[in-house]
């Protein structure tokens, strides 16, 4: 499974410092914009409409009722059971990566209500080495399909991973059969199950559960596929076309549903529950 | 096949030449030179054992991979009987990296689903070294379903580098093949018996290795990425020189999976692997999956897809504190600035 953790975003902020607040440039249209503005507008350049990336907690908030949303199993925390050691130990690259996002591994997952409807929800932490998908992020998700199969909840998983974590061997792997498996006995049990691919998703994480939506979605231009672009260039030995491997590619090539606009997706996901669940929402 | 000798092997190299040097010559001189035979015979297998048991992990890829290694193609004619290959996904086309067939073991009919790297460079080639595109798994899908509903047991044989990093694999949707293959398997109700015969090579090797038993050769390796790959990701500066570190790192040999709980068994491999003597290992994968298909076969259908499931469902390893471990969610949105 390939990580790309220093895949390029489909659109990157570059901070500019300027003494009264916070400016941020956007390398979609090379525009200054407040990141308050950014902010409010989800993450998305209300100028060119790039979508930045944005953290796991913020996407659950834009998809969740305030005040509604909790968290489960947030007291899981990765082991090294290899003892993994490369130019620095995975203890200390995990403790980083806690500082960095305030997060014990790259996942969250909880319940809320979208619209008034209870859902189950997950999303991958991008920042956390990566999004990359270790024993947590596997169990994290499996509990998420198992408590949306119990409530008969839809569940929504928003990726964002540059596929299996290395630093946990052969057990990163089983978590992409770990994961497929429990999203087969939601689909058993008749509970609509929603993937959102984000940028950038990648190899394990693809290859399991994130294409194995009842529904797939995916953000626009975001950078979705199995082998990343490096590793497919190298083989194949030749440049790859422009839009390769990007949602709208993936949605030509009959791999995903809808590419929709972020500030949509909330809308977008009450309309297909109702569709799929009649009923639940009150239109 | 002229047999191959990888560089640690060489010290045997000389001794199978001379044995083989005697055993071509005419049957006078044989019956005369069998001191000397047997006498060679004793010092190859002494000269293997100490060359086996102090192999390195990257030595063990390396015998994993080895060009003589007996293949799925192999192990359909000497385990299998009355086998009729299976070809193409009805969408697309025939992958011939994934080999499927239907075959008879022990007087039982079963589907045989394996990798095929190929020998020659020709073959190599045409089998794309063993790394199937999404057609390959969707054959292989095709074929579980067939088994399925005749209630075959489905035996299958790990032997690939990986899914093929393609473009055209990427627009033909690998990850989405390679996870409905998961999906699938994860729920079959006929007993499925997984053997990692050689190179386990990350998703493309798990996309059929979804089984109720996890059988693997003493020398075969399995993992998350292949050494070269993770050495590559990890230790930009010079790959090359730590192809061996991240071997170890990875913890991928048999012996590893099994202390891991990830694997059921190590079948033991001939003096030299598995490539020194194939009718040998063949027996042994033989028996192995005779006991193993005799075992799953009184079970329910029902409570195999359970166990299968809970086998899965338990692989992982990590803490479970009785506090929350992340920073709490603000009940609103907060800022997020990535700190680089």
């Amino acid at each position: 499974m390939e990580i790309s953790q220093d895949q390029k975003p489909s659109a990157s902020l570059k901070r500019v410092k300027i003494p009264e607040g916070l400016f941020l440039s956007c390398e979609g249209c090379k525009e200054i914009l407040l990141a308050k503005d950014l902010e409010k507008n989800l993450g998305v350049c209300p100028k060119c409409g790039a979508h930045h990336r944005v953290s796991a907690r913020d996407r659950i908030a834009f998809l969740i009722d305030p005040g509604t949303y909790s968290e489960f199993a947030s007291n899981l925390a990765p082991a090294d059971p290899l003892e993994f050691k490369d130019t620095q130990g995975y203890k200390d690259r995990l403790a980083g990566a806690r500082r960095k996002t305030g997060l014990a591994d790259a996942v969250c997952v909880g319940e809320g209500l979208l619209e008034g409807v209870p859902v189950v929800i997950g999303a991958l932490e991008f920042g956390f080495m990566g999004g990359s998908m270790g024993s947590v992020v596997g169990e994290k998700i499996a509990r998420a399909a198992e408590r949306a199969a119990s409530r008969r909840a839809p569940l929504i998983v928003c990726s964002a991973s540059g596929g299996a974590r290395m630093q946990e061997g052969i057990f990163s792997l089983m978590q992409m059969a770990k994961t497929a498996a429990a999203v087969a006995r939601l689909h058993e049990a008749g509970v609509p199950y929603f993937s959102v691919l984000t940028d950038p998703t990648f190899g394990g994480v693809t290859a399991s559960f994130a294409m194995l939506g009842d529904v797939i979605l995916a953000e626009p231009r975001a950078l979705i596929g199995f082998a990343g672009p490096r590793v497919i260039e190298q083989t194949i030995k030749k440049q790859l076309p422009e839009g390769f491997q990007r949602a709208e590619f993936l949605q030509e090539h009959g791999l995903v549903d809808i590419v929709v606009d972020r500030r949509r997706l909330k809308e977008t996901l009450r309309v297909l529950i109702d569709h799929l669940m009649p009923g639940t929402v009150n239109l | 096949m002229p047999p191959e000798y990888l560089d640690f092997e060489r010290p045997v190299a000389e001794l199978d030449r001379q044995l083989e040097e005697i055993l071509a010559g005419p049957p006078e001189d044989r019956e005369e030179a069998r001191f000397k035979v047997a006498a060679l015979r004793a010092e190859s297998e002494r000269v293997l054992e100490s060359i086996m048991t102090g192999l390195t992990p990257w030595q063990r890829v390396q015998i994993a991979r080895h060009p003589s290694r007996p293949s799925t193609l192999n192990y359909l004619q000497s385990i299998f009987s009355d086998v009729i290959e299976l070809k193409g996904d009805r969408r697309f086309a025939d992958d011939q990296a994934l080999v499927c067939a239907l075959a008879r073991i022990d007087k039982q009919s079963v589907a045989v689903i394996g990798h095929q790297k190929g020998r020659t460079t020709r073959e190599k080639i045409a089998r794309n070294f063993g790394m199937p595109n999404p057609e390959g798994y969707r054959k292989s899908i095709r074929t579980m379903k067939l088994a399925e509903k005749f209630r075959l047991p489905v035996v299958t044989f790990i032997d690939t580098p990986g899914a093929y990093p393609g473009l055209e694999a990427e627009e033909r949707g690998q990850a989405e093949a390679i996870a409905a293959s998961l999906f699938e398997m994860s729920r079959l109700r006929v007993p499925v018996i997984v053997a990692v015969t050689g190179e386990g090579g990350s998703g493309g090797a798990l996309a059929i290795g979804v089984g109720d038993r996890i059988l693997m050769l003493e020398h075969a390796v399995y993992s998350v990425i292949s050494p070269e790959g993770c050495a590559a990701i990890l230790w930009k500066g010079d790959p090359a020189s730590k192809v061996a570190d991240a071997t170890a790192a990875l913890r991928m040999t048999a012996g590893d999976l099994l202390s891991f709980g990830v694997i059921d068994e190590v079948l033991k491999e001939p003096p030299g692997g598995a490539h020194r003597d194939p009718d040998r290992m063949a027996a042994t994968l033989k028996e192995a999956i005779v006991r193993h298909l005799g075992e799953l076969k009184t079970a329910s259908p029902e409570d195999r897809v359970e166990a299968r499931y809970q086998k899965f469902r338990r692989m992982g390893v990590f803490k479970e504190k009785k506090t929350a471990v992340s920073a709490p969610a603000k009940p609103r949105r907060k800022k997020s600035r990535d700190k680089d």
